[in-house]
């Protein structure tokens, strides 16, 4: 028997009983549907956490005070000292790294700060001219830091767009001043309004140069580092370096940590990844119960056809070829099923993404094919025992309908 | 072209077992038309079935055509049945939902057949049986003299050796079934073996041989104007 026929006789015999076939394709292509939101949300999710980093800035190993694990006991945990802090010096070190693009070193701390009557609270960051191109921040009006001597304390400042908004309303905030805690500070820019990139708002900040931040809260050490690579390939010597350098000045101590963002991404990818395949093997198990009815109602098929099977057999059929015309049957639902699946699933997932356009909805390829193949593995699978029951029908019986 | 040699055939009947053939030997030759009679339970559908490789002997051996067919797996049972066996059934077993034409061309899909050939070959019976108006009509359109015309022609198609017929004018009335036998009588004249089953006196005694069958045995075999 050709296959085209095969084919055409197993959709004659679905077209057939069209309700039967109509449902079971319903119930094949819902769970191909749901295959196909399901890790479109959760995939969705993992890109949205992926550009909120990137959004943090580009090749970028950061380096901060302390560890977090330590390498055995040293005499100074023995004393209760705390991690020595990260210096300016220490900071313009890590720029000898021939694989170092730019550095920003971070210094934060709340302020209170103040424009003739209106004062409210603010995170202030101390830094330098770089943090501009490190954290992709832009300026909105006027200019950011002055490049120029890290360690001279000028009193300009930028401000968040809308503490900038609070403090001036509609009045030009740029060359006005205003007083952060005991100081003034002369505005030279306000940053561009950029929402929320993980957990910190740029809107409510005031920059200033890391020199003032200092003098402002009194220390001399540093919250942060951030450290630009000059690309892709040279974050890890970066990394190197940074812990090397760091090693070195504080006296062969390992007393920084330093974390690559590629490292939190990687992570936050395979934990979002993995819960997209988990949600995706959850909405699979739909179509195993689809599969379950396709068995049924091919067990019910077989019963009805009792006679047609024997007559196949008595025109001369094997019972391999009545096998193949049941399972032609079950991959013909499934396939059409998960066709059907698979355009419910992508209109569903660009309605959810017209709904949250935050959110990249679109379902990943490889979730698509699990959810195209489970579906006909499924069909086929629970077609094997009706298909191999019509192929054992004795023929004498099955012509008198027994 | 059919040698039966002490075929037998016993059926469990829960823990008792019946024989439905005892010790048969039979042979017919190119062009025989030979009837099967006798009473309900005398095996002589049993007997069919077990010429038309629907059913295997319990012992004995079977040749058709030359070959010994009494062993044959599943597969090798379907392929002489396609190339040399038709069936004509009481109750036409004609698939609903398939036309005429689609019902004559059953045997030549399964057999894999190319569409041209099969297309040409259903013509032509369709023509020969005077179907050719009822070509696109699903059987319950159809008469059941119509009916039983599409089940002869499906039969014929693959030009069997061997055509079997049970009971081919039990759902017919006498005028109709008059006209079956007459179309199935055409074909002994193309050396077809023809044998057919029936309880009916006035169909049986038309074959040229004629056999009685008792319990599961050939009692007695008469000729073509003979009286049993």
């Amino acid at each position: 028997m050709r296959l085209i026929d095969v084919a055409q006789f197993a959709s004659g015999s679905l077209r057939g009983s069209p309700a039967r076939t109509l449902l079971m394709m319903l119930a094949m292509s819902i769970g191909v549907a749901a295959v196909v939101v399901l890790t479109a949300l959760g995939d969705g999710a993992r890109l949205y956490v992926i550009n909120q980093f990137a959004s943090l800035g580009t090749n970028l190993v950061i380096v901060l005070p302390g560890r977090t694990e330590t390498a055995g006991i040293g005499p100074g945990m023995l004393l209760g000292q705390i991690p020595r802090e990260i210096t300016l010096d220490d900071a313009q070190t890590i720029l000898r790294s021939r694989a170092v693009k730019r550095i920003a070193p971070l210094t934060v701390g709340s302020a209170t700060i103040s424009k003739d009557a209106l004062n409210r609270e603010v995170v202030v960051l101390g830094s330098t001219s770089d943090l501009l191109e490190v954290r992709h921040m832009s300026i909105g009006i006027g200019k950011f830091l002055p490049a120029g001597d890290i360690y001279e304390s000028t009193s300009v400042c930028v401000l968040g767009n809308q503490i900038a908004r609070e403090l001036f309303g509609n009045e030009r905030a740029v060359g006005q001043w205003v007083r952060l805690g005991d100081r003034r500070f002369r505005v030279i820019g306000v940053l561009e309004g950029q929402g929320e990139s993980m957990g910190m708002r740029t809107d409510e900040l005031v920059i200033v140069p890391v020199a003032s931040a200092h003098q402002l809260f009194n220390t001399s050490g540093l919250f942060r580092i951030l450290v630009e690579a000059k690309n892709r390939d040279s974050i890890e010597q970066a990394r190197h370096d940074a812990e090397q350098f760091m090693f070195q000045r504080h006296g062969g101590e390992k007393d920084v940590t330093v974390i690559t963002q590629d490292a939190v991404l990687a992570t936050f990818d395979r934990i979002l990844t993995a819960l997209t395949m988990a949600v995706g093997g959850i909405a699979a198990i739909s179509l195993a119960v689809a599969g379950v009815l396709i068995m049924n109602v091919m067990l019910i098929a077989v019963a009805q056809r009792v006679k047609e099977i024997g007559l196949l057999k008595a025109l001369g059929a094997p019972g391999v070829q009545i096998r193949n015309l049941f399972f032609a049957e079950a991959a013909l639902l499934s396939g059409i099923g998960s066709l059907a699946g698979l355009l419910l699933g992508y209109t569903g997932s660009t309605i959810i993404g017209q709904i949250y356009p935050t959110l990249p909805v679109s379902p990943p390829w490889w979730a698509v094919i699990a959810a195209c193949a489970t579906a006909l593995g499924t069909g086929i699978l629970f077609s094997v025992w009706p298909a191999r029951r019509a192929a054992r029908l004795d023929p004498v019986a099955a012509l008198a309908g027994r | 072209m059919i040698e039966l040699a002490k075929v037998s055939r016993i059926f469990d009947v829960g823990d008792q077992q019946v024989a439905a053939l005892r010790d048969i030997d039979l042979s017919i030759a190119k062009g025989d038309y030979v009837s099967i009679m006798g009473p309900s339970g005398s095996g002589k559908s049993t007997l069919l079935n077990m010429i038309g490789l629907l059913d295997r002997p319990s012992s004995g051996t079977y040749l058709l055509g030359g070959g010994n067919v009494t062993d044959l797996n599943d597969q090798q049972q379907a392929k002489v049945r396609s190339e040399m066996i038709g069936f004509v059934f009481q109750a036409f077993h004609l698939v609903p939902r398939l036309t005429a034409s689609m019902n004559i061309e059953l045997p030549l899909i399964l057999a894999g057949i190319a569409v041209e050939e099969r297309k040409s070959r259903v013509e032509e019976l369709l023509k020969n049986y005077g179907l050719s108006d009822r070509a696109d009509h699903r059987p319950d359109q159809l008469s059941g003299g119509q009916r039983q015309r599409v089940a002869i022609a499906r039969a014929t198609c693959m030009h069997p050796a061997v055509l079997l017929a049970d009971e081919p004018t039990g759902n017919l009335d006498q005028a109709t079934g008059k006209e079956v036998m007459n179309l199935l009588e055409e074909l002994v004249a193309q050396q077809v073996a023809l044998i057919v089953v029936t309880h009916d006196p006035a169909i049986g005694g038309r074959a040229h041989r004629q056999l009685h069958m008792v319990d599961g045995q050939i009692i007695s075999e008469s000729a073509k104007g003979v009286a049993a």
